[in-house]
């Protein structure tokens, strides 16, 4: 393996085959290094997959792609010890082709992305893990595997290994994550008969549903968990702030063990068999987390580069696009003759800059701290609203008016009025 | 409760024997430095384990390659963390 590349690619999650596939397809002699069995089998997600960026780039991809269901409706949940509020939107609409997204089981789904990259040009090198990179000066020059004579070298080298990031911690581009800028989820998947799902859930077909879940499940976490139907399984994890783990002193398992015995949750889950436990970190710090993503002679794209928008839950998708946009910005300083140094890779983070990537991570950039020094909406709120919902709903021959007032009177307790105005002055202005 | 060992039971592994891919880098450091001793409970996988001497034990092969352990190890940074050899570790079946 001396032989020179234009780019290397490490990594085979979304990022990075998004990457590879571009560059491939484009004429260059890309080689890409995965540590995994096979493309897929080191990497975890919930899974959702939105089409939109995956279109993009292979429009086609309903065709062959294992997809598990369509997602027809969304439903929201605050959960308290024994109940839940919830919302519940579910459209028709949704199950009119070309379907806006689907579940997806990552082992399956990144194998199937590897056979494009492969099919487009590149060469795919599994079972190597990439130790550090090789270094002129400034300009990194190539990657050195755990292969005999593992060493290779090429004129960028795209950093695609994941929210770990070793690589670049290792080069000194970015020091290590801090743990209120990571949350850990940890999912199990459960196998269920089709029809048991469909009854189960109110589908038919290859329609599907998502819940996802805030409130009691986290104990005071900032956090939240989720549960996805695929044709022949459930998955159902539980993420939060890798901090408030530390500081709480609660076990992920126990913690996910608890949010399964939910009485709104259990039954959902009876019968199926656990097939796979799963455990993995999410890059939820934002905007203000984003390490440098370029320098001399490489690029970083998707969880390496903190690229997760964690208010609506996306993160493949930016994964998907900054590896495109990576790819790219690579493919026209090649056309251009122009060197891969950290000058000309700034074309990179300026087109991201205009593209819905950083917008949208800039817009919620202040979300992480709010969330994080306000636990009332993890706390207070879902009991409350819990508390609320109860009281409106059951009939005891007490009027209305005085129900309202004593909701009011709780939340005003909880919270005093200028708190409760506080707090929706800071989610507006977070949102907003 | 599930124990974690029955959790993991239902992983697919390849273990790289007598080569541990996480090690502690200073045994003392957690048994004097370090009271929380995070690592023995954020570990998603269970892999740390506080013995009767106040003493941190690692056994890598449950783990599941998150970090989560370096990480949380901010301020002593006594956990040497690397990738499992290409081809070992954690296989996941469906991830």
């Amino acid at each position: 393996m001396s032989e020179h590349f234009d780019a290397i690619v490490v990594g085979a999650g979304p990022a990075g085959n998004t990457a590879a596939y571009t560059m491939a397809k484009a004429g260059l002699k890309v080689l890409q290094i995965e540590r995994g069995e096979y493309s897929g089998s080191k990497n975890v997600q919930g899974a959702i997959l939105y089409s939109d960026a995956l279109e993009r780039i292979i429009p086609d991809f309903r065709e062959d792609a294992p997809l598990e269901r369509h997602v027809i409706e969304q439903r929201m949940w605050v959960l308290d010890d024994e109940s839940y509020v919830g919302g519940t939107y579910r459209s028709a609409d949704f199950s009119k082709p070309p379907y806006n997204r689907y579940t997806i089981i990552r082992s399956q789904f990144d194998r199937w992305f590897s056979q494009k990259v492969r099919a487009a040009g590149a060469l795919v090198v599994c079972e190597t893990t990439v130790l550090d990179l090789h270094m002129d000066g400034n300009q990194v020059v190539g990657v050195r595997t755990d292969r005999e004579n593992g060493s290779v070298y090429a004129d960028i080298v795209v950093l695609a290994d994941g929210v770990n990031s070793l690589l670049a911690r290792k080069a000194g581009f970015h020091g290590e994550l801090k743990p209120r800028d990571v949350a850990l989820a940890v999912k199990e998947i459960h196998f269920l008969p089709e029809q048991t799902i469909e009854e189960r859930f109110n589908v038919k077909g290859t329609e599907g549903v998502v819940i996802e879940m805030a409130g009691k499940i986290t104990q005071g976490m900032v956090g939240t968990g989720f549960l996805y139907t695929n044709k022949e399984s459930v998955t159902i994890g539980v993420g939060c702030l890798l901090s408030d783990f530390k500081s709480r002193g609660i076990a992920p398992y126990a913690l996910l063990e608890q949010m399964k015995a939910h009485p709104a949750i259990k039954p959902l889950l009876a019968g199926g068999e656990m097939k796979e436990y799963t455990a993995h970190l999410i890059p939820e710090g934002g905007y203000n987390a984003i390490p440098p993503i370029y320098g001399d002679g490489w690029l970083m794209v998707g969880d390496a580069g903190m690229f997760v928008n964690a208010v609506h839950r996306e993160g493949s998708n930016l994964a998907m696009t900054t590896g495109r946009v990576a790819a790219e910005t690579v493919i026209a300083l090649k056309a251009q003759g122009k060197p891969m140094i950290a000058r000309n890779l700034a074309a990179y983070r300026k087109a991201l800059d205009e593209s819905f990537v950083m917008k949208d991570l800039k817009k919620y950039k202040d979300i992480p701290d709010i969330m994080d020094k306000h636990r009332q909406f993890f706390t207070a709120y879902p009991r409350l609203v819990s508390e609320a919902a109860h009281t409106m709903l059951t009939v005891d021959g007490i009027d209305k008016k005085t129900k309202e007032r004593a909701i009011r009177k709780k939340f005003t307790l909880a919270r005093s009025a200028f708190g409760l105005f506080a707090d929706a002055f800071r989610l507006w202005r977070a949102f907003e | 409760m599930t124990r974690i060992e029955e959790k993991l039971f239902q992983n697919r592994y390849r273990v790289d024997t007598g080569r541990a891919h996480i090690e502690i880098a200073d045994a003392d450091i957690c048994a004097v430095d370090c009271q929380e001793k995070p690592c023995t409970f954020c570990c998603p996988a269970g892999c740390y384990a506080e013995d009767n001497g106040g003493r941190v034990t690692l056994i890598t092969d449950g783990c599941l390659e998150c970090g989560t352990c370096r990480v949380i190890c901010g301020e002593h940074r006594n956990v040497r963390w690397e990738y499992p050899r290409g081809g070992y570790g954690i296989l996941f079946k469906f991830g």
